[in-house]
């Protein structure tokens, strides 16, 4: 169940209260977010549309920890995380969130096993139990027979793949996907969502997407549009129920 | 948790131009802060090696050196019979010598260096058992023949087995070569005292030190206490080995300032080379830095990560700066002497010391240019730099 008014109850894993966020440009004051508030149950898909600056990427940001905001809260799975301090919720963030990114943003001078790898070295796995979950992982996007490759010597579909491997692989609370087909030609786009909805629907991932892309946003169980830094509706997606 | 150092060394790889020129710019620096040292070492040991610790030397006291030194006739006798003097079947080990500095052509060049000239008693390979004549043979009391340190028939030209040298207005024969082990004494022409205080015209009865040898190193307290508070002699009395550190700290204090001073200045440009790489490498690196902190990795280990990195670098280029410089041990050098006006031959030495020296200040060179750059890694908004192209 997804919510924008306000009115989800304590049950749900993403809740976000009165989020704002405002940039400083020299004497201007930018308003990206304006007092948003949001609920997202565990299980959820949902995409977040709206035009270039309504603040989408600000927003996904704000949910994973990698900004503040000027004022409101989230609270995930019980923690409030805009009251943390930056060692912790950088310690949260190992924890709890999988990022996706648009350019995929591997690590280019490792491979495509240690790249997934790199989530785990900051658990308290021992080398072969962080070599069994890299292996899972490398399955379930479908690159077992790739870990040695670098990220030069994949296409932008499977290094998306190994992005959403990585991920996953510490098996994280919920996923945080920024534009993951933005880069992507459309059957490679395809793939990488169809991985998605598997994820969520077998797998039961909470995903969270920002998206330009209406055949992407359709993936979703909802999607919900941002204009002027506010979430202006729900429209539960056709294909994905 | 640590960045895995495979992603440093793999990113230094891929970076390799830049890391080069980091690299040589550490390496040149070490290279030149070690061959320096190793030039002020060489210096020292070659004249500390020269003194031995059963020797002792005499001169008149207040003298600096043997240059402006005096020691009577009458006065080498009471010499010989203090305390603490080895004795032998010729009698007291004891050398009292004039020195005298003289100009010969240098081989290999149109220019003349100063050797010093030692008249020597006939004992004096008695006093000094180091001295080896390794040809010809010593030379005849009474007769102006020279035997010649090896460096010296080295250096100079026409010094050599059986040549004929001018000096002083006298004809002299090389009748021998000795060898010292490579000491200040290797650079010294060798012939009787008295011969060479004839030909120098210098009065007969004064000589300008004399060297004795011990029974032990520990006699020399016994020795020295009799001279000093002997009311005939105004003398002072070192242990030969401290006369010689002595004479060596003057040059040895220079090469050390001067090659400390341009190593720091070839250092400061060294760090900014670090400097300049490793704030290229978090620039062009500000995505994956941004990656790894949204992942979970902390600013310590970003920091670490980065200072790692310059400490790859700099390691490198202070193990690269201590081999190229490694071929100069034992190349055997020369300098004038300040306390002698002559010239010394003496050997590089690079010592383990002094390679450890030089992998510390290529380490400190690393971490001056890592860290501020590695705190700009560590420093940067993440939600920006996951942007960055």
């Amino acid at each position: 169940m997804v919510r924008i008014d306000g009115r989800g109850d304590a049950n749900s894993l993403i809740r976000a209260r009165g989020l704002s966020k405002t940039y400083q440009r020299g004497s201007e004051a930018i308003h990206v977010l304006q007092g948003l508030n949001l609920d997202v149950d565990a299980g959820d898909f949902v995409a977040f549309m709206g035009p270039s600056g309504s603040g989408k990427t600000t927003l996904l940001n704000l949910l994973g920890g990698l900004d503040v905001p000027s004022a409101g809260s989230v609270t995930v799975a019980g923690d409030e995380i805009t009251r943390m301090s930056a060692r912790k919720l950088t310690a949260w963030r190992a924890r709890h969130v999988g990022f996706v990114f648009q350019m995929y943003n591997l690590i280019p001078v490792l491979t495509a096993f240690q790249n997934i790898e790199l989530p785990l070295l900051l658990t308290g796995l021992s080398k072969a139990e962080r070599s069994r979950h890299v292996e899972t992982a490398l399955a379930v996007v479908g690159l077992a027979d790739r870990m040695h490759h670098y990220p030069r010597q994949l296409s932008g579909g499977q290094e998306q793949r190994v992005g959403i491997a990585r991920a996953i692989v510490a098996d994280p609370t919920f996923l945080l996907c920024d534009e993951p087909t933005g880069d992507l030609d459309r059957k490679s786009a395809d793939e990488i969502l169809d991985l998605l909805e598997r994820l969520v629907g077998e797998h039961g991932k909470t995903a969270l997407m920002v998206t330009h892309d209406p055949l992407a946003a359709e993936r979703a169980r909802v999607v919900l549009h941002l204009e002027k830094g506010v979430l202006v509706d729900t429209v539960t997606a056709g294909r994905a129920r | 948790m640590a960045i895995p150092l495979i992603y440093n060394v793999r990113s230094l790889r891929a970076r390799w131009t830049s890391t080069v020129v980091a690299v040589l710019g550490i390496a040149g620096t070490v290279g030149v802060f070690v061959a320096m040292l190793s030039l002020a070492r060489g210096f020292e040991a070659t004249l500390v090696a020269s003194g031995s610790a059963r020797n002792a030397i005499v001169r008149r006291a207040g003298a600096t050196s043997e240059l402006d030194s005096g020691v009577t006739l009458d006065q080498v006798r009471v010499i010989e019979d203090a305390p603490g003097v080895e004795r032998a079947e010729a009698g007291p080990l004891a050398s009292p010598e004039v020195v005298v500095v003289a100009a010969f052509p240098l081989k290999g060049r149109d220019t003349e260096g100063n050797a010093q000239v030692r008249g020597v008693s006939p004992k004096a390979l008695a006093v000094r058992p180091s001295a080896q004549i390794v040809s010809g043979r010593l030379f005849q009391p009474g007769m102006t023949e020279l035997v010649v340190g090896r460096n010296a028939a080295e250096a100079y030209d026409g010094i050599a087995l059986g040549k004929s040298v001018r000096l002083g207005g006298a004809t002299w024969t090389v009748v021998g070569v000795f060898d010292m082990g490579g000491t200040a004494f290797d650079s010294e022409l060798w012939c009787d005292a008295n011969v060479l205080k004839q030909v120098f015209q210098r009065p007969p009865n004064l000589f300008q030190s004399a060297t004795v040898r011990l029974t032990s190193p520990e006699a020399l307290t016994a020795f020295k206490d009799a001279l000093t508070a002997d009311p005939r002699l105004t003398v002072q009395v070192d242990r030969e080995v401290d006369y010689y550190a002595k004479q060596s700290r003057q040059l040895t204090t220079l090469i050390t300032v001067l090659g400390t001073i341009v190593a720091l200045v070839m250092g400061i440009g060294a760090v900014f080379g670090a400097l300049n790489t490793m704030y290229s490498a978090v620039t062009e690196r500000a995505r994956e830095i941004a990656t790894m902190r949204a992942l979970g990795f902390g600013s310590g280990s970003v920091v670490m990560s980065f200072v790692v990195e310059a400490l790859c670098i700099a390691f490198v280029g202070g193990v690269l700066g201590g081999v190229v410089v490694l071929p100069l041990n034992g190349l055997t050098t020369g300098t004038i002497n300040w306390q002698t006006f002559s010239h010394l031959a003496f050997a590089f030495r690079v010592t383990p010391l002094l390679l450890v020296w030089g992998l510390a200040f290529a380490l400190l060179m690393g971490l001056a240019g890592g860290v501020p750059p590695a705190i700009r890694a560590a420093r940067a908004r993440i939600a920006v730099a996951l942007r960055e192209l």
